[in-house]
Parts: structure tokens; C-alpha cells; sequence
């Protein structure tokens, strides 16, 4: 090519001199690349949505406590039954009201000081004074009792217990709080400490070598909170976390092809459910809340939305065994008995399809949050299924505490919401939060004094196993919320690792257990 | 120095504006600030009227509202910018942090930026309607048109899961940087390479470009001597506005690889009403937009003498 062949050698140079900063970029990537993809040690690395906010038992604590930093008095096992953790064993006095919990010996908390009665009293004192359920229980006094932390009550609880094991109650060093009880630093007794926190998205924690149980398999861990689940899915799969919490279930699907992950997962005590306002007119007759719950095609949407085997037959799922009734007949979906019941109330089908009674037309709003991303997918989903029996809803996706303040000022109608009944171990402490009459994020306008009365006499510790099946009935044919779907955790966890529990109650990530094959 | 002086006064101004802007905005914003607060301080499973209760109690809200403003602008005074309502941290802090950790990106992203996209515009700018200039056109179009959070996940698909060069997600290692910065950087230098292509072709048909040639001087000479110096001035200008592109690529790109900036903290603190956050967040990029624009001035008067004359 002569006609190239004078300039070529400056304009190549001109061009080299202008694409040589990419090219060598683009090599010293190339070359670098294998070494860059792998991390630099086998710390194990922890990847969920919770972002920590501050050294703060009160409102971080649960990442705490999942990342075996910090232990409460008592633990959960997998079936819900309470074990001994930094209390070895526990009794009350005949009259329910004064309980002693024995401390564990020789436990030492992360700055090397011994974990005393009277540490352990100040932490729980702490932990009552904020917002919180221990806040809301009748508790006189806190104290150290020699070897054992002593805890008077003004009325019988028998769930005292559970609530001890409830993340907010965990136990850390005096150096952990300033002098108004407000939390400075995490220094607990867990397996790990920590040894590097930046909020609001890491932490760093090595094995505590002065810890009183076994010593943990992986030294090092490391936690990210990666609020966005597209991402935590790709986390997973590149490799780049080897522990991922909470998956959405496009994510499954594709996760259970990889080769390099696998995905756990099992049912949790937490159920998907619709919080209706028993006060509003529309919904005040238990026969509207049936008609509204025979509309809602449950398997399709466990199936089709949240990629579940199955839909709520009940509010308690089976995994809450002591409330799940097996012998309640399923919430059942059928549209032509919804419309018959709605249509015995006097409600006909205006122009529009809608239902109208007189100067009334049925329309409701919804109130949902999108934290959880399967929720506004449901309320859509519900939309159109109520839709089909004549009953309009205007869906509003907003902050989480509208539902909350909706309830508290009466003007919430209906609102889709995720119910845990594992913040406190034992479901009583949700069920009478909730349900005894109502509560901010259960029952509203709704009272039933059979089922209150039953519910503070269990929690007394009365009644056993029919009394709690009875409860479950009352809220099977009351509904005065409409459950929807039964939750499970998924999470994927790098092949190389194995040992994963997951923790039903939400209160570990049981990394201690986890060991590397390779 | 009359330059700097008012932008000294515009820095002032806009600190005023912003203080008193986003304090009225939120105070607008319907729903009870009490109950924002407690849903982004214990989440959606603890948050309850007595978790509400206890906010509105401790932080004292719904106090009239001029005493409030001015409060702040006394401390601000002082240089405090006061504690977030949610992690009951000091703003100074939180915003000393995220605002490290975002300009690292912004300046890597920026670095990464320019050394993609001018030098293709120039290539192209030299020979305009050639196949380098109508390749690039598509490529620049076609990359400004792809949704930054889209570009990220391609770019994580990728060189992270398909490739395995890159971590997909993180933040703490050098390696941690390639992936956000080049999503941002992809998008600015589809429009640099633009500004800088057509610059170079107005410059390159230019009397004095065409003498420089004809004098004798090679085609790298012209370049050096005279084209790179006059397509450098349209380009810095632009930083400027591509300024606002990269903040507004920030709050998406930090958002999807976890990155601890301030874009990620705005959003959470405007979702949970943390006012002195907030107040403090804006504030901060309002200045920095003020200082960016100093600079380039500066630059820009260094390049073209002409501009100072």
C-alpha cells in the first residue's frame, strides 16, 4: 500500500501516543485480573441486606447477634425450644412473679473483663429503658442476685424467657454504653469480636480467643450489607461472598443452576398476610373479610410471584408448631362463594363492576412498603384478584411506618404487610402484641374477648396445647387479618463451605459451625 | 481574583439556599416525621407507636420552625453540623466518610473517563466522516442511551460472573473500583469523546490549523502544538456539567455495588426524614459544585488567556 506509506510513520505514532493510555490500561487489567478476582485470604465473607447504623444493641443489634458477636442469656433452637446461652438454667418462684437466671461461668467479654451479675443486669437495664419489647413488659426490677441475674415481675409471664433471647436483649460489657446508655462499641462474649466496624455497610470480626464454647472453624468473617438483592444474587454467583442472605426468588431460580453456589432453604416463622381495619364499615362483618379472603388465589400466588410450594392455609405456619392447628380446615379460594357472601350483605355490581350498597361504592387503599421487594408484585397481583369480586383497591407503596401510624390514627383500610413470629421465640409475645385486641402491626377495630382472654392467660403460662388451638381457630374464622403466604429464607452459600444451619428464628447465621472444604 | 471573590459570595449564597431549601422541603413532606425516624432507625419489623413515641420524645419534634432553622445555621456557623436523627452519629462524620468514599469514585471514574474519551474524539475529529468518526457516533449514542443501572449489571454479568475478572460487588480494595468507575466512566466518555470530536473537526478546518500544516509542520506537530490546547478548553468546560451527570451516576452506581457514598446516604436519609442529614449531604455537594467550577475557571483562564483578557 504505497500510497500509505510517507505520514504512516507519524500518524501511527500520533494514534499510538493517543491509544496507548487504554491500551496499557486494558493490559495491566488483563494481567492483573486473576489475581484481583480472587480475595487475598479465606476470610469468610458475609453478604445481607441490613445496613448498621451504630454500635446500637437497640437498632443494629440483630446483625450483632446473627455475626456471633454478641449472646443473649437465652438461645432458640431450630423447633423453637429455648436452650441455655450465657444462662445456664432458669426458675421462678410458685407465684410466676420472681425469676433468677444463673449465669454461665468463666465467660469473659471481648475487653477481658468477666461477665458479672451485675454487668449482665446493667445491659438488660439498658436494653429496657429504649424503645423495645422488653420495654412493654411488667417488669419491676433488674438485679444482680450473686452468681445469677434476678428479674422481678408485677404480674406472671411465663414467656420471660423468650424475650430474653430477643436480639435487643443481648448482653454486652459496661464499656459498651456511654453514660446515658447509649451504645459506643460492640463488645459482647460471642465467638467473634469485632475488630473493624464502618457504618453503615462493613464489619470486620476475628475469633475470640477467650471465648467459653468451641472455638469457631473460620477465623476471619466479614459482613457487607448490599441493600440491593439484583446485586447480592451476582455477589453469590461471581464468587465474590460465600455467604449470601436473602434471596429474592428470581434469584433462586437462576442461583440453583450455578455451579459455584448452593441455595438453602426452609420455612420461617414469618407470615405474608393482609391487615384489615375491622372499624371501616365496609369490613366491619366477619363475612366481608371471609369474602375477601375466599378471592385470593393463594397457590397462584406463592407459585407464580414467590415461587413457593404452597400458599397460608392458617396464619401460624406449620414451622410455629405449637400455634399451627393442623385440624383447621385451609383458607380456601373460590370467587362465586366470595361474590354470594358479599351479595348477601346487599352489595350489587354497579356499571363499572364494582360493588355498590347504596351511596357506597367498595373501594379500599392498600397500604404496603417496598422494603420487601415481593410486596408491591403481591398487592398488584391482590389488585386484580379482588378486582374479580367487584372490589376495587388503590395500591399506595409508601414508608413502612404508614402502617403503624394508619393504625394508630384509624385511617389505615387495608394494608399488605410481612409478619415475623420469631422477634421474640415464643409466638405469645407477637400474639398478644397483635391480636390482644389489636396492635400497630396485627389486628385493628377488631375485639375479641374470648381470644384476648385466652391469650393473656397462656401468656401467664395457663393452658397448654388446646388452648393454643382454640386461639388459632378464633383467628381462622374471625380474620381479622387475612394471611396470604407462608415465608421461607434462601440463601446461597460457595460450595466450598459447608456446615450451614439456617437459623428458622432469624437470630444466627450460625457462621461458628461453617468450615472450608478445600 | 474578582473571579474568586464571587465565587466566594456564590458559596455563601448556595449555602444559605440549600440550608433553608431542603429544611423547607422536608418540614413539607406529608406523613409524621416521628414515624420516619423510628422506621429507618429499628426497620419495619420493630417499628411501633412506642418506638414513634419514643423519638418524637428524645429529638423533641414539631417545635415551631424558625427557631429550628436558625438553630442550625448558628451551629453550621461553628462549622457543626449537628447529629443524624437516625444513627445518632455526628453528620460531620458520617458525611466525612461517605463523601471520601464517593469522591475516590468520582475522581476514578472521571481519570477513567478521559482516558477513553477524548482520545478516540480526537482520532475521530481528524478525520470526520471517516469510519472511526461514524463507529463512534454509534458507540457513544448507543452507550449515553444504556441506563446506568442497566450498564452496571451488563458490566457485573460479565467481567464479574461470566469473566470472573472482577468482584461484582464490595467495597475496601483497589480492585473494588474498576467495575463502578468504569459504569460511570463509560457514560461520561461517550459524551466527551462527542464534545472533543467536534471540537477537533472545527479546529482541524480552521485557517491556522490548515497554515500550521502547510507550513510544514507534521500531523503530530499541528496536534500537539495547536489542536490539543484549543480542543482542551470546550472540554474542561464541560467537566463542569459533567459534574452533575456524575452525582446523579453516583446515587444508581453506589446504590448496586454497595458503595458506601453519599449519593447511597441521601437516599436513605431523605426515605428516613434525617433533616440535619440531609441539610448536611446537599450542603456538602452543593459546595463542591461551587469549588469544581472555581477550578475550572481557573483552568480554563490558564488554558485560553484569551477568557481573562
Amino acid at each position: 500500500m504505497p500510497r500509505l506509506l510517507p505520514p504512516v510513520p507519524t500518524k501511527l505514532r500520533a494514534k499510538l501516543r493517543a491509544t496507548l493510555p487504554a491500551a496499557l490500561l486494558a493490559t495491566l487489567l488483563a494481567a492483573t485480573a486473576p489475581s484481583l478476582a480472587q480475595p487475598a485470604d479465606e476470610t469468610l465473607d458475609v453478604v445481607a441486606q441490613f445496613e448498621i447504623q451504630a454500635p446500637e444493641p437497640s437498632t443494629s443489634g440483630y446483625i450483632f447477634t446473627r455475626m456471633g458477636l454478641a449472646e443473649t442469656l437465652v438461645n432458640a433452637a431450630a423447633d423453637g425450644r429455648l436452650e441455655p446461652g450465657l444462662a445456664t438454667g432458669w426458675e421462678v418462684s410458685p407465684d410466676g412473679l420472681a425469676w433468677r437466671f444463673v449465669l454461665r461461668e468463666g465467660v469473659r467479654f471481648h475487653d477481658d473483663t468477666p461477665m458479672t451479675a451485675e454487668a449482665v443486669a446493667n445491659a438488660l437495664e439498658i436494653a429496657r429503658a429504649k424503645p423495645g419489647p422488653l420495654a412493654g413488659l411488667p417488669i419491676a426490677a433488674i438485679t444482680a442476685d450473686g452468681d445469677a441475674v434476678a428479674i422481678t415481675l408485677t404480674e406472671p409471664l411465663a414467656a420471660l424467657p423468650a424475650f430474653l433471647a430477643e436480639f435487643r436483649s443481648q448482653i454486652l460489657a459496661p464499656a459498651a454504653y456511654d453514660g446515658d446508655g447509649k451504645g459506643v462499641a460492640i463488645i459482647g462474649t460471642g465467638p467473634y469480636r469485632v475488630t473493624q466496624m464502618t457504618p453503615p455497610l462493613a464489619l470486620k470480626a476475628t475469633a475470640w480467643d477467650g471465648y467459653w464454647g468451641e472455638a469457631p472453624h473460620i477465623a476471619h468473617v466479614s459482613y457487607t450489607a448490599v441493600s440491593r438483592v439484583e446485586t447480592r444474587a451476582l455477589m453469590a454467583e461471581s464468587g465474590d461472598a460465600d455467604f449470601v442472605f436473602a434471596l429474592d426468588p428470581a434469584s433462586v431460580a437462576r442461583l440453583g443452576l450455578s455451579d459455584a453456589v448452593e441455595v438453602h432453604s426452609v420455612a420461617i416463622p414469618r407470615t405474608l398476610l393482609l391487615k384489615v381495619n375491622a372499624a371501616h364499615p365496609f369490613l366491619a362483618e366477619p363475612a366481608v373479610r371471609q369474602a375477601l379472603s375466599l378471592a385470593i388465589d393463594r397457590e397462584g400466588i406463592a407459585r407464580a410471584v414467590l415461587r413457593y410450594p404452597e400458599g397460608a392455609g392458617q396464619l401460624f405456619p406449620p414451622s410455629v408448631a405449637d400455634w399451627h392447628n393442623p385440624a383447621l380446615e385451609p383458607l380456601a379460594h373460590d370467587i362465586d362463594a366470595a361474590r354470594a357472601l358479599l351479595g348477601d350483605l346487599g352489595w350489587t355490581p354497579g356499571d363499572d363492576g364494582i360493588l355498590r350498597r347504596g351511596d357506597d361504592r367498595f373501594s379500599l387503599t392498600l397500604l404496603t412498603y417496598p422494603d420487601r421487594p415481593e410486596l408491591p408484585l403481591v398487592a398488584a397481583v391482590l389488585e386484580q384478584q379482588f378486582r374479580a369480586i367487584g372490589v376495587e383497591v388503590v395500591i399506595n407503596t409508601t414508608n413502612s411506618s404508614e402502617i403503624p401510624a394508619g393504625h394508630q390514627d384509624g385511617s389505615l383500610q387495608i394494608a399488605l404487610l410481612a409478619r415475623n413470629f420469631s422477634l421474640i421465640p415464643d409466638p405469645i409475645g407477637t400474639v398478644l402484641s397483635d391480636y390482644a385486641p389489636t396492635g400497630d402491626w396485627g389486628a385493628m377495630g377488631w375485639d375479641n374477648p374470648a381470644f384476648t382472654a385466652l391469650a393473656r392467660s397462656l401468656a401467664r403460662g395457663e393452658g397448654g396445647a388446646a388452648e393454643r388451638a382454640e386461639a388459632a381457630r378464633i383467628l381462622q374464622e374471625d380474620l381479622p387479618v387475612i394471611p396470604i403466604a407462608w415465608y421461607r429464607q434462601t440463601l446461597a452459600v460457595a460450595r466450598d463451605i459447608e456446615g450451614t444451619v439456617i437459623d428458622p428464628w432469624e437470630r444466627s447465621f450460625g457462621l461458628p459451625a461453617l468450615r472450608r472444604t478445600r | 481574583m474578582s473571579a474568586l471573590a464571587s465565587r466566594l459570595v456564590q458559596a455563601v449564597m448556595v449555602a444559605v439556599l440549600i440550608g433553608t431549601a431542603t429544611f423547607a422541603m422536608m418540614r413539607a413532606l406529608p406523613g409524621d416525621a416521628a414515624w420516619r425516624i423510628a422506621a429507618g432507625r429499628y426497620g419495619y419489623d420493630n417499628v411501633n407507636a412506642q418506638a414513634a413515641d419514643a423519638v418524637r420524645q428524645e429529638l423533641g419534634l414539631g417545635g415551631p420552625v424558625l427557631p429550628a432553622l436558625g438553630r442550625w445555621f448558628a451551629d453550621l456557623a461553628r462549622l457543626d453540623f449537628g447529629t443524624s436523627l437516625v444513627s445518632g452519629q455526628p453528620v460531620i462524620d458520617e458525611i466525612g466518610h461517605q463523601l471520601g468514599a464517593s469522591l475516590q469514585l468520582a475522581v476514578a471514574a472521571l481519570l477513567l473517563s478521559l482516558l477513553i474519551g477524548p482520545p478516540l474524539g480526537i482520532l475521530a475529529g481528524l478525520r470526520p466522516g471517516g469510519v472511526l468518526d461514524r463507529t463512534l457516533l454509534v458507540l457513544s449514542t448507543g452507550l449515553k442511551a444504556v441506563p446506568q443501572f442497566l450498564m452496571a449489571l451488563l458490566l457485573i454479568l460479565f467481567l464479574a460472573v461470566h469473566l470472573r475478572w472482577l468482584p461484582a460487588a464490595g467495597h475496601g480494595e483497589a480492585r473494588h473500583f474498576i467495575l463502578p468507575s468504569l459504569t460511570l466512566a463509560l457514560g461520561l466518555a461517550a459524551v466527551n469523546a462527542r464534545i472533543a470530536r467536534d471540537a477537533m473537526a472545527r479546529i482541524a478546518a480552521m485557517p491556522f490549523y490548515r497554515f500550521a500544516q502547510w507550513k510544514g509542520l507534521s500531523p503530530r506537530q499541528a496536534l500537539l502544538r495547536h489542536g490539543l490546547r484549543n480542543v482542551s478548553v470546550p472540554l474542561v468546560t464541560y467537566l463542569g456539567l459533567q459534574f452533575v451527570t456524575l452525582v446523579e451516576g453516583v446515587v444508581v452506581v453506589e446504590s448496586v455495588f454497595g458503595w458506601p457514598g453519599i449519593g447511597h446516604a441521601l437516599v436513605h436519609a431523605i426515605f428516613s426524614r434525617d433533616v440535619p442529614m440531609v441539610q448536611g449531604t446537599a450542603l456538602v455537594l452543593g459546595l463542591g459544585f461551587v469549588l469544581v467550577n472555581a477550578g475550572i475557571d481557573l483552568a480554563v483562564r490558564r488554558l485560553d488567556p484569551r477568557v481573562s483578557a
